[in-house]
């Protein structure tokens, strides 16, 4: 399980590093002393992340801040200077335990043998992706997709063409391919009917990128995408033709 | 006042006298900046801003074992939270003489 530290104490992203490369199960990726850091980390890492070890106490921006700002986290363990520790933390179903300052090995072992548990009764909890668009279709010039647990933004105007992949859609943008557990109806829906058409069972593409048409198939950058025969005279009469 | 103490350093680090070495390097380092931080917060009357640095202190405090100590900064520290002016002067000084203390054993090391 990959794991990463957040906390502004140097002291105790050391003492936690340590117990996690220590484990066996844990592998140890990173350790950030603030959130936003973090946050950074999360939105362009292509390492999963299945455990954070979060303090809740940071200036500016806390633990709680953090768990609420990022969408789907993995499991948490927080990490408290305080004794009588709030229930709030029991609030987010995330947060699996709470280790108080300073953390004993005896506790820390504890608390990962919670985090095994709770793997083992919730397999889908992990997920690895899924689809979040935040604005209404015609008026949305970007959407959100959760890549292994990091929101990132996809411009629309950017997307090149979406091809479905099994249980998958592959969105091939200007500059970079994103695989994500979603399928093309579902995306489809959230496209502007304006600039995207479905123009085969498995894909759809973005009109404004077509380079040329020749007989069922289209060119955009460098990929010829199959037209169904069915799909062309709605393709046809969106061109503007001259 | 209770003594600092190396027993939860000495329990983590084991044989690892290099991760232990990391560890003391970092208390060395970290706590005189904190100390002179919770000064300036103080005579600044910037309450709030010092109960946050006495929050990172108290981690130190339970690494260095000073159990009784603990609970006396924590009511401190709660106490700063009011961001007034009318927090208890004893805590206040027996929190500077846990410093003090602190600080000599951390020069010790």
């Amino acid at each position: 399980m990959n794991c990463i530290v957040i906390d502004d104490e140097a002291l105790a992203r050391t003492i936690i590093s340590k117990m996690i490369t220590s484990h066996p199960a844990l592998n140890f990726i990173d350790e950030f002393e603030n959130a936003m850091e973090a946050i950074k980390f999360l939105n362009q890492s292509t390492v999963p992340i299945d455990i954070i070890f979060l303090d809740i106490h940071m200036p500016g921006f806390t633990g709680f801040d953090f768990i609420q700002t990022i969408k789907n986290p993995p499991l948490v363990i927080l990490i408290t200077s305080d004794r009588n520790f709030a229930i709030e933390a029991f609030e987010y179903k995330c947060i699996v335990d709470y280790l108080v300052k300073p953390i004993t090995e005896e506790r820390f072992l504890k608390a990962i043998s919670k985090i095994e548990a709770k793997k083992n009764t919730l397999p889908s909890y992990l997920e690895r992706a899924d689809v979040h668009v935040a604005q209404p279709t015609d008026t949305a010039t970007e959407f959100y997709v959760n890549i292994d647990r990091r929101l990132i933004k996809i411009n629309m105007a950017s997307i090149n063409v979406i091809e479905a992949k099994g249980d998958y859609i592959l969105i091939k943008t200007e500059d970079k391919n994103y695989t994500v557990h979603s399928t093309l109806k579902k995306i489809e829906d959230k496209l502007p009917v304006s600039s995207f058409l479905k123009v085969h069972r498995t894909y759809i593409i973005n009109i404004k990128k077509i380079i040329d048409i020749e007989d069922n198939s289209v060119l955009i950058a460098k990929d010829v995408i199959p037209v169904s025969r069915s799909n062309r005279p709605e393709l046809m009469k969106r061109l503007n033709m001259l | 006042m209770d003594k600092p103490n190396l027993n939860y350093i000495n329990s983590l680090s084991g044989n690892d006298d290099v991760f232990k070495q990391t560890i003391i390097n970092i208390l060395k380092k970290e706590l005189p900046k904190e100390i002179g931080e919770y000064y300036v917060q103080m005579d600044s009357s910037c309450f709030l801003k010092a109960a946050e640095i006495i929050h990172k202190i108290k981690h130190k405090i339970s690494i260095m074992g000073m159990e009784k100590s603990y609970y006396l900064v924590e009511e401190f520290e709660c106490s700063l939270k009011n961001q007034s002016a009318d927090f208890n002067a004893e805590l206040k000084v027996a929190f500077d003489q846990i410093l003090c203390t602190m600080q000599d054993f951390a020069d010790s090391l």
